[in-house]
């Protein structure tokens, strides 16, 4: 009697906890599937182009000179870029502008606006010409960087630009990037007696 | 179409943006034009006070309506219904400040003016493109996690699609929203000054979900979210923020992504600038440090003074525009309602104030709900204009605290030289005596 009054007693308190862990369960909801094929680092080797460009960690291997770079430069970008990369139909100058960025406008070139070398590396093989993005072999994209950055006068005119090359280059805009801390302007919520918006109104 | 007819498609918009521009006979310029949009857009509340007391107590009664005496066109066996004929007006538009000499890397702008809710429709979401608009296929569409995870996993659209699925609203801002007007009044309407903004609600699968099913590695510390399209767009991101909120997202108001927001698949980043939320998402790579690309150092930075650059700026911080009236309307005296949009990457809108008379001061507005984070919220204000000129403006306060500044606020802490980003500075409207509206924005 004694003992069938435990059990008793011990079913209700599982069938009690039972249920809570059932409601528990529906209300939570946590189960996702788990869809995911897994691959390797090689399955997306073609995909892969991206570049850390502080250290060049994603540069490829190939190499190419500067005048190696101005004849892809002269078939590829030159109708869009514009003799000498200095401004064609489409865009403009990518030349120059170095020493321009306490002047207004600031003169934004490869030159004189990329912190980092890889930078015109990775962007020239992920998405130009425009018209042919990702057509050029690495060695032309290695070439066509080495001729914009000897144009700028950043690399002799015998320099074989490589993934070395490009990581060891320090570039003039290299210690101008500033971490963002905004909020930067502290307005008030001034609602009498206030500043106009601005000294035209 | 292969790359030169597209390429000849691109020019002839081109051809026809610089023949507008040079005739002046875009909507927004052209006087006539503009004096028929004011009229169509007329208050009502004008409208009803001049009936009031207009003493036309005993015009002729008004006809039955030709509508109501014929039958309806039928319902076609198969449609996607389309806006009436009557709104053909309401469309994206490039901009009209300067004309672009391509059509690839290009933008359109969303018709604020005419958004009647706090929702874009998704034929009217802004665009920004770095190299035209991609046509994917869904089924052969794949996107791939890898890097530093336990296992680099690839997944389908139908895989991704049996995921549990989120919905949110949520307001997209480009960087760029503003460029063209810091200093000067350059645009002339609320689309061309603010219609880098949208808002959607927004469907798709936490990243965080993935990234678990992925494992990630301790040092992922940062990650790259990489397109499919011909710039093969990609922004790094910190993990704090990937795992926080950050979406891959498939669809838009309630239908699969448009092709030029995404389609089949895309990033969206809460709050942050439009540019990192990557569309036509292809790859996911997980890293310890951010990549600093292109995107990242000589574009989306903001110039600070003594030559330096501001960079990972991607919160948009708290902004509001009226959008009635605004440059381009014709408003008539009496009743006014002022209505505009209210939003802050950080939080939900606290408050908006309005000014009538330039920013000397302000008053409370409105807020309509539901008041959202990171949404755009609408906001009204009534009053009687008696005629005189004056200056219209909105100030947000959001769940921060932080107050939308003037562009004067900000030129003490940035140097805003060239094609500056991040402009979230009050949009003061000009109203004339004889109800003209215009854009009053000077730095």
């Amino acid at each position: 009697m004694h003992n069938l009054a435990k059990t008793i007693i011990a079913v209700t308190a599982a069938g009690i906890l039972g249920a809570c862990a059932t409601s528990g369960t529906q209300k939570s909801a946590t189960e996702v599937p788990k869809l995911g094929k897994p691959i390797s680092e090689q399955t997306v080797a073609l995909w892969n182009i991206d570049v850390r460009t502080k250290d060049g960690v994603g540069l490829p291997g190939g190499s190419g000179t500067v005048a190696q770079g101005k004849a892809v430069y002269e078939k590829q970008c030159a109708s869009c870029h514009g003799p000498d990369a200095k401004g064609g139909p489409v865009f403009g100058t990518m030349v120059g502008g170095i020493g321009s960025m306490t002047q207004s406008p600031r003169i934004l070139t490869p030159g004189s606006m990329y912190p980092y070398a890889a930078i015109l590396f990775d962007y020239t093989r992920r998405a130009m010409p425009m018209n042919a993005p990702q057509s050029m072999t690495n060695n032309e994209v290695y070439a066509v960087t080495a001729y914009i950055y000897n144009l700028n006068g950043l690399i002799p005119n015998d320099a074989v630009v490589d993934a070395k090359y490009l990581a060891a280059m320090k570039m003039p805009n290299r210690d101008a990037f500033i971490q963002d801390t905004r909020p930067d302007v502290k307005a008030e919520r001034c609602m009498s007696n206030c500043k106009p918006v601005n000294s035209k109104l | 179409m292969n790359n030169a007819d597209k390429l000849k498609q691109s020019q002839a918009i081109v051809k026809a943006a610089n023949q507008e521009l040079s005739a002046h006979s875009s909507i927004s310029h052209n006087p006539k034009r503009r004096a028929l949009l004011g009229k169509t857009l007329a208050y009502a509340g004008a409208a009803g006070a001049a009936g009031l007391t207009g003493g036309n107590a005993l015009a002729q009664a008004l006809p039955i309506p030709e509508s109501n005496r014929t039958m309806g066109r039928t319902i076609p066996p198969e449609d996607y219904g389309m806006p009436s004929k009557y709104e053909s007006k309401v469309k994206r538009r490039r901009t009209d400040v300067f004309v672009n000499r391509q059509n690839f890397s290009d933008w359109s702008m969303t018709p604020l003016a005419q958004q009647l809710g706090t929702v874009t429709p998704n034929g009217l979401i802004f665009e920004r493109h770095h190299n035209g608009i991609p046509e994917i296929n869904p089924d052969g569409h794949k996107l791939v996690i890898h890097g530093l995870v336990h296992q680099p996993l690839e997944f389908s659209m139908s895989d991704l699609m049996k995921y549990p699925s989120v919905s949110k609203f949520y307001f997209m801002e480009c960087s760029g929203n503003g460029l063209t007007d810091w200093l000067k009044p350059a645009s002339k309407t609320v689309q061309q000054t603010h219609g880098l903004l949208s808002a959607a609600q927004w469907t798709g699968i936490p990243v965080s979900t993935l990234l678990d099913e992925a494992g990630l590695l301790k040092e992922a510390q940062w990650g790259l979210f990489e397109g499919a399209d011909g710039s093969a767009h990609a922004r790094s991101l910190p993990i704090k923020k990937i795992l926080d909120d950050a979406l891959i997202v498939y669809a838009s108001n309630g239908e699969m992504l448009r092709p030029e927001n995404g389609y089949p698949l895309r990033l969206f980043v809460p709050g942050w600038e439009g540019n990192v939320s990557v569309k036509w998402l292809r790859r996911i790579k997980m890293g310890e440090e951010p990549w600093n690309l292109r995107s990242e150092t000589a574009r989306y930075t903001d110039p600070m003074p003594n030559g330096k650059w501001r960079q990972f700026s991607m919160e948009m911080e708290a902004k509001s525009v009226v959008t009635s009236p605004s440059g381009g309307m014709t408003i008539r005296p009496g009743v006014i309602e002022i209505q505009g949009f209210a939003w802050s990457g950080n939080g939900k809108v606290r408050t908006v104030d309005v000014t009538l008379d330039g920013g000397r001061s302000w008053r409370e507005a409105r807020l309509e709900e539901p008041v959202m984070d990171k949404s755009l919220t609408r906001f009204r204000y009534e009053f009687k204009w008696d005629g005189s000129p004056m200056s219209i403006a909105s100030r947000v306060v959001d769940s921060t605290g932080y107050v939308q500044p003037t562009v004067d606020d900000i030129k003490k802490v940035r140097a805003i030289v060239g094609f500056v980003q991040h402009n979230n500075s009050i949009q003061p409207w000009a109203v004339s005596s004889s109800g003209e509206v215009t854009n009053a924005q000077f730095g």
